[in-house]
């Protein structure tokens, strides 16, 4: 179906053909392809595959980096076991580094400070690792913004907005169990907290402290249990899901921003082969050297500067890896005394709540997400264009509010160091993250609700009276006013692609049979939250609004006639009146 | 798709038809348009014309960039190469923090692999940008549902097989076979009881340390007992139980692997004097001090890191992790901070040559809480 072929190419650069490469005798390339095509026939997969088409956009590339720096984990990591020795066994330190010489600590730990000294590029494979798990995850995090602020996942891609979810999940395991691994005195130190959340955990949870630590905390097998689940357990899974979402991204082909030419029944970007291939593949390296880079020169996790797990011992400032912050935040603010004794057994609701409720809540919420959207709108389309975050006033708004409530915990979870780079009271920080936890989220949700109709008005101001060029006009009457110019077609008509927003009413509403629809409980919910999500929306002007407006601007146009050029210092710029024999400019 | 409640679906409420798609005309009536579409205010200019690069048209542009990208790839060699040079010339082990706290050959080796792999990537992706046929093309896309003549074929297809398994007819079969499969699960779970082997899944444990009546205190890193005297006021010792630093003096057995470690990681304490007056006396606890020397656990009862960061003027003794904040002269109540419990207070007496000793083992389960814990 593609058009390409169709196209006038004389143009393009000698050393690229388009037409296919092959020679009047086949060459040992398509032999080879004969050959495979013959055991495997793949060619009638490949025929549609190779030439696939991807949108370009840069907020596409997030999701990419996160693959990318997937791929450099696993690269990395499997240096790291080379040398990795995953054992609580006691050992002397005996290896270059002169301060923990000679100093007892367990194989692990002994190990980590081998690769780190003692293995050329050890120390390099080792902070890439680091490094790149810190921007898969940072990666991962953004991506799912992405997602969620255009509303990419609505249906057909709510399944895969699931899988991304538990990959976000799966993700944040494997790093708190990555970082464990080293046995220094922070790792260690995180260990213990995570004994303690077991433990808190109402009844089994003693008994699931027990069986991870081979017996009373810490014993001899946490190390080398959370290894086999870091270096095989979970990895594995993620490769599967990774390989999951890939595929479906393939299945349902990529969303695209709505624009001139491009709707929801196509798709209009460069072919996998080769742009599209080359590109991805070029910023493969990027991200890999960019992480290189990183490794080389910005120091992360010096577990020498630690030394080695004792649980005796603590650090000031402990702190988990910063996407593991926000439930450490929530833990830190929560009150004293948080805890009952029912029926002669505790419940530890001050470790409950932050670390076993919240999180796997706030995961629910984030998985449910498109599933609740497309219950109230009652929107069953496939949708494959984006949305701008101003057009889903409510949903932006909800997503703001979800960051501002990470944000605020996460910050919580360093109130010890805000405490000491501004010199205050970490009491007095407390308290107040106490209340903002709860107001912020409401307030930032107000804030970008307010904010994203306010933008929606702009969009039709500019729809329907142009731009301000900021050239003031004076009237033979003495008038004065601000020359408005329409801004051009194509961003015009960019502007309108979008759908009218259609309140749920529930109240006599019919179904395509024109029979009254059953008015539950269920309906009248979903109407109220229709119309809470939707009433306040501007929507896009109409035909005729549109035309009264262009009328009433040719009006005031015949008011400041002569004007026959484009307007002095808008020559240049986007906006101006161009001229039809102009050569036209490139977009981007 | 046949959901009755659906306000915005085709103005014929018939599905989407699938798999097959022709080109949109804006304002077509097309069922598959979504019904908005089809008032659009303004309509579709279509895809702008294509616009050629100066590396089209421009010769010369074009042997610039593909010397350009030539020039990127070999500089990428160059620095794979300079790589390998770093790796045999720098030394690591000693030399760990020649630069900015970074090893020479850390640092040369990050750099040179980082400079040669990000010049392939900008290489490859500035021939792409530059020199492949920059042509977007269009694809129609395809309803992800299966076409519904597919549907029903698959309908039909897995009735026809339950109905020739026949489980359906055959409640006793279905039952007892699901219940077999689903009774694998106990060899599944219990399997994993030896996790924690034999008496280690004692959860009993938890209510008892390594401490018992008449154990000196003892310094945490060198070992040595505790004159009562010697204690200054407003010091905070961190101390531990002298079994874990057996001596031929001392007579206590040797402490090795996992049991050190459980033993170190209750038994650790903290210790500090202040004047007798300050402490307000706890029921029952008025004889667990010495002169003004009270012991408490230095396990956090949140989720138990050891705490360490002590206040002398006021007598507070705060917890790095979450900062929980315990008042010593109180009976270490919780003043701040998420924990619940205060710190449990070991009590105290001194022995015949004046050194500190614990009159008996904690009285309550040291650490984090756990459902169990009142019940020991």
């Amino acid at each position: 179906m593609s058009t390409d072929s169709r196209l006038d190419t004389s143009k393009v650069a000698t050393s690229n053909r388009t037409d296919a490469a092959t020679a009047s005798k086949p060459g040992p390339g398509a032999s080879l392809a004969t050959w495979a095509d013959d055991r495997l026939g793949l060619a009638t997969a490949m025929k549609k595959n190779l030439r696939k088409v991807f949108p370009d956009h840069w907020s596409f590339m997030l999701g990419e980096i996160a693959l990318w720096s997937f791929v450099v984990l696993l690269l990395t990591g499997v240096f790291l076991t080379l040398w990795f020795n995953p054992s609580m066994g006691h050992v002397t330190y005996e290896g270059s580094y002169d301060q923990l010489r000679g100093i007892g600590m367990s194989e692990s730990m002994a190990s980590t400070l081998n690769i780190s000294f003692d293995v050329r590029g050890g120390l390099l494979m080792r902070q890439m690792h680091h490094w790149a798990a810190m921007i898969f995850i940072a990666s991962m995090m953004v991506h799912l913004l992405r997602v969620a602020f255009t509303g990419a996942y609505r249906k057909p891609r709510e399944l895969n907005w699931v899988i991304g979810c538990i990959l976000l999940l799966l993700g944040t395991l494997e790093g708190f169990t990555g970082y464990s691994l080293p046995d220094d005195l922070l790792s260690g130190t995180g260990v213990r907290a995570a004994d303690g959340f077991l433990k808190a955990t109402p009844v089994a949870g003693t008994y699931m402290s027990f069986l991870l630590f081979g017996g009373e905390f810490p014993g001899e097998s946490i190390i080398p249990r959370l290894y086999i689940v870091h270096v095989l357990l979970i990895p594995g899974i993620l490769l599967a899901l990774i390989a999951a979402h890939m595929l479906l991204l393939v299945y349902h082909k990529h969303t695209q921003w709505p624009g001139p030419g491009r709707t929801e029944q196509n798709v209009v970007g460069y072919p996998m082969l080769p742009v599209y291939a080359a590109k991805a593949g070029g910023f493969f390296f990027m991200v890999f050297g960019v992480i290189a880079l990183m490794g080389g020169l910005m120091s992360i996790n010096p577990v020498w500067k630690f030394g080695p797990y004792d649980p005796t011992k603590v650090t000031a400032g402990s702190q988990p890896d910063w996407y593991m912050g926000w439930p450490d935040g929530l833990l830190r603010i929560m009150p004293s005394h948080m805890e009952t004794v029912l029926f002669g057994y505790t419940i530890s609701w001050n470790v409950l709540i932050p670390i076993l409720l919240v999180p796997p809540l706030m995961l629910t919420v984030l998985i449910l997400l498109p599933f609740l959207e497309g219950w109230v709108t009652g929107d069953k389309r496939d949708h494959h264009l984006l949305q701008r975050p101003r057009n889903a006033p409510t949903r932006t708004a909800v997503m703001v509010a979800l960051m501002t409530f990470y944000g605020l915990a996460w910050a919580a979870g360093g109130n010890d160091i805000i405490a000491i780079k501004l010199h205050a009271s970490i009491n007095q920080i407390t308290y107040f993250m106490r209340v903002a936890i709860f107001l912020g989220p409401l307030l930032a949700f107000w804030i970008t609700r307010r904010w994203c109709i306010s933008l929606q008005r702009h969009d039709n101001e500019k729809l329907l009276h142009g731009y301000e060029t900021g050239i003031i006009t004076r009237s033979p009457e003495g008038q004065y006013a601000e020359r408005h110019l329409p801004i051009n077609p194509k961003a015009a008509y960019t502007l309108t692609a979008r759908d009218r927003d259609e309140v749920f009413t529930g109240a006599g509403d019919t179904d395509a049979a024109g029979v009254a629809a059953p008015n539950s409980r269920s309906e009248r919910l979903r109407a109220r939250l229709s119309r809470w999500m939707y009433s306040h929306n501007v929507q896009k002007p109409t035909a005729a609004e549109l035309e009264e407006a262009h009328h009433h601007a040719e009006h005031e146009a015949e008011l400041t006639a002569g004007l026959d050029h484009p307007v002095d210092g808008h020559q240049f710029d986007d906006h101006r009146l161009r001229d039809t024999d102009d050569v036209p400019l490139r977009d981007h | 798709m046949n959901d009755d409640n659906r306000p915005m679906n085709a103005p014929d409420g018939t599905p989407l038809p699938h798999g097959q798609n022709e080109p949109s005309e804006a304002g077509s009536p097309d069922s598959h348009v979504p019904a908005h579409r089809q008032a659009e205010p303004i309509a579709d200019p279509g895809l702008p014309e294509h616009t050629w690069r100066p590396t089209d048209i421009d010769p010369l542009a074009e042997k610039r960039a593909e010397r350009q990208v030539a020039a990127m790839f070999v500089a990428a060699m160059i620095s794979a190469v300079l790589f390998v040079v770093a790796y045999f010339t720098l030394e690591v082990g000693d030399n760990w923090d020649t630069f900015a706290g970074m090893g020479a050959s850390t640092m040369a080796l990050g750099v040179t692999l980082g400079v040669s792999l990000l010049l392939i990537g900008i290489g490859i992706i500035h021939l792409a940008r530059k020199l492949m046929a920059d042509v977007e093309i269009v694809e129609m896309r395809h309803a992800a549902a299966s076409p519904p003549e597919d549907r029903e074929a698959t309908v039909q297809a897995l009735n026809d097989g339950l109905d020739e398994a026949g489980i359906g007819r055959r409640p006793l079969v279905r039952n007892t076979m699901l219940g077999a499969v689903g009774v694998l699960g106990l060899p599944a779970v219990v399997l994993l009881r030896d996790l924690a082997p034999g008496d280690e899944l004692d959860i009993d444990k938890l209510a008892h340390t390594i401490w018992e009546p008449g154990m000196r205190l003892v310094r945490d890193v060198v070992g040595t007992p505790i004159l009562a005297s010697e204690v200054e006021m407003g010091d905070l010792i961190n101390a531990a139980p002298e079994a874990l630093f057996p001596t031929e003096e001392n007579g206590y057995e040797e402490l090795h692997g996992a049991q050190l470690q459980v033993d170190k990681a209750k038994g650790a304490i903290i210790i500090v004097r202040m004047n007798p007056d300050d402490i307000v006396p706890a029921k029952g606890r008025e004889k667990w001090t010495v002169d003004g020397i009270i012991c408490y656990s230095k396990i956090c009862t949140h989720v138990g890191c050891p705490i360490s960061l002590y206040e002398r003027t006021t007598h507070h003794v705060l917890c790095p992790c979450h900062q929980s904040t315990f008042d010593l002269a109180d009976h270490a109540k919780v003043v701040f901070g998420p924990a619940a419990r205060p710190l449990p207070q070991l009590p105290l007496a001194v022995d015949d040559e004046g050194y500190l000793v614990a009159q008996s083992d904690f009285t309550e389960p040291i650490g984090a809480s756990y459902w169990e814990r009142e019940k020991q």
